[in-house]
């Protein structure tokens, strides 16, 4: 991403200020914002960051004039939110985490129904309607229902609308997720054209890269105010601390577990075949031997990123203990093929979804499917795992055709997808029944398995509560939970972690490193490229087409050219598909 | 395989009675309609005006006018003048129908003539005018039969009128039975069809379909609730029937059941197949809607089949609805034999294998 250029002259003061905010909802419950006091100025971004449940969304809506603080003052432009609504919400621009599209409208009359509400009209809308189109890149598709556009597409037309009254503040709560590293980047290139004309850009987000790029953060943590300046201060507490192992021998899952046990090691991840460690403060170095990293292995000290002061304010990541891989067996089907896609072909119509797509995922591999809105990456995840039948071709799992015995094959996956399908309005412990009892454990058998799920993931406590009202984190716990209950030996994952900050994500990935080491075989698509970098292999998807496959190392190499010499994960995405020709 | 099902059955009663608001959605329409509509849905004809134009000025237009007023059917008799009157009278819907005596009424029956006596009647409430025009003819018959008595006019032939199966016309006793065929079908269709459309709208239901279960299971752990929830329904209309408003059970509790089975069987047909073409709740909303309103239309319960056109008679025969409000009134009212209540269920066997075969169809196909 492009660096945020900011040149003091058009900081102006701050437009909008918060003084010593105060949230509580219901009597007796922790304050969801307690003791804040910030500015958000005009003509930067500044970033709002923070684990689930921080109280991210709760301030953004206190500045909209959405609802009122408990105590303490606000103000945006000199006017109180809630006294002075009217005038606020004039030069507030808000867009909520799935703005409110009307999806059998066409961009047009959504934009429409938009400058109605925000009373834009004559001349002056016809010019703002030219202006926004350009901008958002959408004046081709006007005709088109905001329904049928892809997620970037949607969240452009979102930003159009939310552009239409010119607003002095422009609030954007997680106006990235489940959007593609392409469209992310027009995004961003979008609001900073924004910003530097004098905009204040309030960006919440859980993608930490683009907290990197904002001229200040804000860091909230159960509601109070970690951290609130550059980002690069941030950074810079942990510039030291950060080490890159390379040339592992042996399986990197199982170093960076003996990595993460050793005290001297706050945080780690897998980055292609090396793995990243973050040290604690004033540390030692481990030596390569307590890693049993085999012979080759180097350190060599890394740069370091947001993301590492943010795990080190948080106080280091969740360890790399996953509980669940102990009570899971393993799976005896290492290196055989397990899952294949032979030639797969879906058509709608005469569009063509997966165009002959071809790979093989062997036991105990991580294989990840990557590539933009609406490539064709869903449809071919929705093939292997018997969501959608292939008009030609063929998709096995462990040998079996899914087309000839579905019920047989879907015994061996395990499924999680993006939006956690779980039954809201059933208990945890109902929800836990229920998905045991369709995979066909029953008595003893799934009586062990419910408890031994209660007592990996804590439940306890929660047993009696629905699902619904889960914190975020826990949601994703027990759909995993219900996905593994039944000891696959394949897990299917769809947009596992999207929406979720990079504590719950890692947690999330150690649950699932540690299964693949007993063998487990999973397939994952994603937008997260630190997720892409888990992946023993990944296979590109655009326009239909399997573009390229390979390690993440194999597809950064690939991507190098005079320029670009050491491409991260999402240089090496933008790159290659853009070099697909059209 | 029943060991899969069981966790579905289980799963969709958990959501349906978990939270209070659903279970107040199960029980409320069911309270509510036993309240009101016994009370509501008479077809006798109480409280209404009958307005008289009385050009007569002999004793037989006096008696029989004295007659009407005594009459339950009518609260009032107005007088009205002249023939402006009358059509004022009609016109401003004060009177339901209105009675012409002739100027020579009296003195042609004095005579032996039979005069004849105008009537007329509101068009707009034809159902109302044809009951109490009933009520009229009774009225004025009695009154012939008893001159004739008294020897001062010939005899008509007496008819006498008994109705069997309900001899006192109570009309709790038409209304309730079919209740219990009407309400259960609301429930039951609802159930079924937006339980398959919440899946789709929350992702869960590609969790299922991800799972071993193959669609005909799934179709299967829907079914099941739905026409639980039907028969407790029915139950609890059937009782209130017989305990409260004291209408007699007379025939087989276990015809009417094992009609009831498969009468929910070919609802939970059309439920499934409505929610196989749907996406979300609210088009299998009015996919529901778009189904009851001419099922109830067609069923008989509110206007006789035998008075439709052919064509729609051929209709009503895929209405289950239409077979099931026969069998439960005719096992509540007159013990209906098991031959017929037989000849009824068959149609409704066939109305189940057609839909249920087309929602496992429409099911497949959306899949592929």
């Amino acid at each position: 991403m492009g660096v945020a250029e900011l040149s003091p002259a058009m900081a102006s003061g701050a437009i909008a200020q918060l003084r010593n905010i105060q949230k509580t909802f219901g009597k007796g419950e922790k304050p969801a914002l307690a003791e804040l006091t910030a500015d958000v100025f005009g003509g930067r971004i500044t970033g709002l960051v923070g684990p689930d449940g921080a109280g991210k969304t709760t301030l953004i809506r206190l500045l909209a004039g959405l609802m009122a603080p408990s105590s303490g003052t606000i103000t945006v432009d000199g006017s109180d939110p809630i006294a002075d609504a009217d005038r606020v919400r004039s030069i507030v621009g808000y867009m909520p985490q799935k703005f409110g599209l009307y999806e059998d409208l066409t961009v047009a009359e959504n934009l429409d129904l938009y400058a109605d509400l925000r009373n834009v009209t004559g001349q002056y809308r016809k010019e703002t309607f030219h202006r926004l189109l350009q901008f958002t890149d959408l004046a081709q598709f006007t005709g088109r229902p905001a329904g049928k556009l892809s997620g970037g597409m949607k969240q452009k037309l979102g930003l159009a609308c939310t552009l239409l009254g010119k607003p002095k503040v422009l609030l954007l709560d997680e106006a990235s997720v489940g959007v593609d590293p392409i469209s992310r980047r027009e995004l961003w290139r979008m609001v900073q054209a924004l910003v530097s004309e004098g905009m204040a850009v309030l960006w919440s987000t859980s993608y930490l890269d683009e907290a990197e790029l904002c001229a200040d953060v804000l860091l909230l943590n159960e509601g109070r105010l970690l951290f609130n300046g550059p980002p690069k201060e941030l950074t810079d507490r942990v510039k030291d601390r950060c080490r890159l192992v390379r040339g592992i021998g042996g399986s990197r899952r199982q170093v960076l577990a003996r990595a993460l046990r050793l005290p001297e090691v706050l945080d780690g991840v897998i980055q292609g075949s090396n793995i990243r460690l973050l040290l604690r403060n004033a540390a030692r170095e481990p030596s390569p031997a307590d890693l049993n990293a085999g012979p080759e292995a180097q350190w060599t000290s890394g740069p370091p990123r947001f993301e590492d002061g943010f795990i080190d304010i948080l106080g280091g990541g969740p360890g790399g203990h996953s509980v669940l891989a102990e009570h899971l067996p393993v799976v005896p089907h290492a290196g055989e093929v397990v899952i294949e896609a032979r030639e797969l072909t879906r058509k709608f119509g005469s569009f063509t979804a997966a165009d002959h797509v071809h790979f093989q995922v062997r036991g105990g591999e991580i294989f990840g499917l990557l590539g933009p809105n609406g490539a064709g990456k869903s449809t071919t995840f929705k093939m292997m795992c018997g969501l959608l039948v292939p008009t030609s071709g063929l998709a096995t799992v462990m040998g079996i055709d899914l087309k000839q015995s579905a019920s047989e094959a879907r015994q061996k996956i395990g499924y999680m997808a993006q939006k956690f399908s779980l039954y809201g309005s059933l208990t945890v412990g109902q929800n836990l029944q229920f998905f045991a009892g369709i995979y066909g454990l029953n008595g003893a058998r799934k009586r062990e398995a419910i408890e031994q799920m209660i007592a990996v993931f804590s439940f306890g406590p929660l047993i009696q509560t629905k699902a619904d009202e889960l914190p975020l984190g826990f949601k994703q716990r027990l759909a995993l939970a219900c996905a593994v209950m039944h000891e696959p030996p394949l897990l299917f994952l769809d947009e596992p972690t999207s929406g979720v900050d990079p504590v719950t994500r890692r947690e999330f990935w150690t649950h699932i490193n540690g299964a693949v080491e007993k063998g487990v075989t999973v397939m994952v698509t994603t937008h997260f490229m630190d997720e892409a970098e888990y992946c023993d292999r990944i296979g590109l998807v655009y326009r239909g087409k399997l573009i390229a496959t390979g390690t993440p190392d194999a597809l950064k190499k690939m991507a190098a050219r005079p320029g670009l010499e050491e491409p991260t994960m999402e240089d090496a995405f933008i790159e290659l598909v853009g070099r697909h020709p059209d | 395989m029943f060991r899969r099902i069981l966790p579905l059955v289980i799963k969709e009663l958990q959501m349906l009675l978990g939270d209070p608001g659903g279970r107040r959605l199960l029980i409320m329409p069911v309270v509510l309609q036993l309240l009101l509509f016994p009370a509501a849905a008479t077809l006798e004809v109480k409280n209404n005006v009958l307005a008289v134009l009385n050009q007569d000025s002999g004793a037989a237009s006096v008696e029989l006018i004295q007659r009407f007023s005594l009459a339950q059917a009518f609260s009032k008799v107005l007088r009205v003048e002249g023939q402006a009157g009358l059509t004022a009278a009609i016109e401003g819907q004060e009177a339901l129908l209105a009675v012409v005596f002739p100027p020579d009424f009296s003195r042609h029956l004095e005579t032996g003539l039979n005069p004849s006596i105008q009537v007329i009647l509101d068009g707009r409430r034809s159902n109302s005018g044809q009951i109490a025009l009933g009520y009229v003819n009774h009225i004025l018959e009695t009154y012939q039969r008893e001159r004739a008595d008294a020897g001062t006019a010939p005899k008509p032939v007496p008819i006498a009128v008994r109705h069997w199966f309900n001899p006192n016309l109570t009309y709790h006793w038409f209304v309730l039975p079919s209740l219990v065929a009407t309400i259960t079908t609301a429930s039951t269709l609802i159930v079924t069809s937006l339980s398959l459309a919440r899946e789709r709208e929350h992702g869960t239901f590609d969790q299922l379909l991800v799972s071993p279960l193959t669609p005909e299971l799934i179709m299967i752990g829907k079914a099941i609730p739905a026409m639980l929830v039907g028969t407790v329904q029915g139950t609890i209309i059937l009782l209130a029937g017989i305990f409260i408003y004291g209408v007699p059970f007379q025939g087989s509790a276990f015809l009417l059941y094992a009609s009831m089975f498969f009468y929910l069987l070919a609802l939970v047909g059309f439920g499934l197949f409505i929610s196989s073409i749907c996406a979300t709740q609210q088009q299998a909303f009015l996919g529901v809607f778009c189904f009851m309103m001419p099922a109830v239309l067609l069923s008989g319960f509110s206007a006789p089949i035998e008075n439709m056109p052919e064509w729609l008679q051929l209709i009503t025969w895929a209405d289950p609805l239409r077979h099931f409000i026969v069998i439960v009134k005719g096992v509540f009212l007159k013990d209906m034999g098991a031959m017929q209540v037989a000849e009824h269920t068959l149609p409704l066997l066939a109305i189940a294998a057609a839909t249920i075969t087309a929602a496992a169809i429409s099911f497949r196909r959306r899949l592929a």
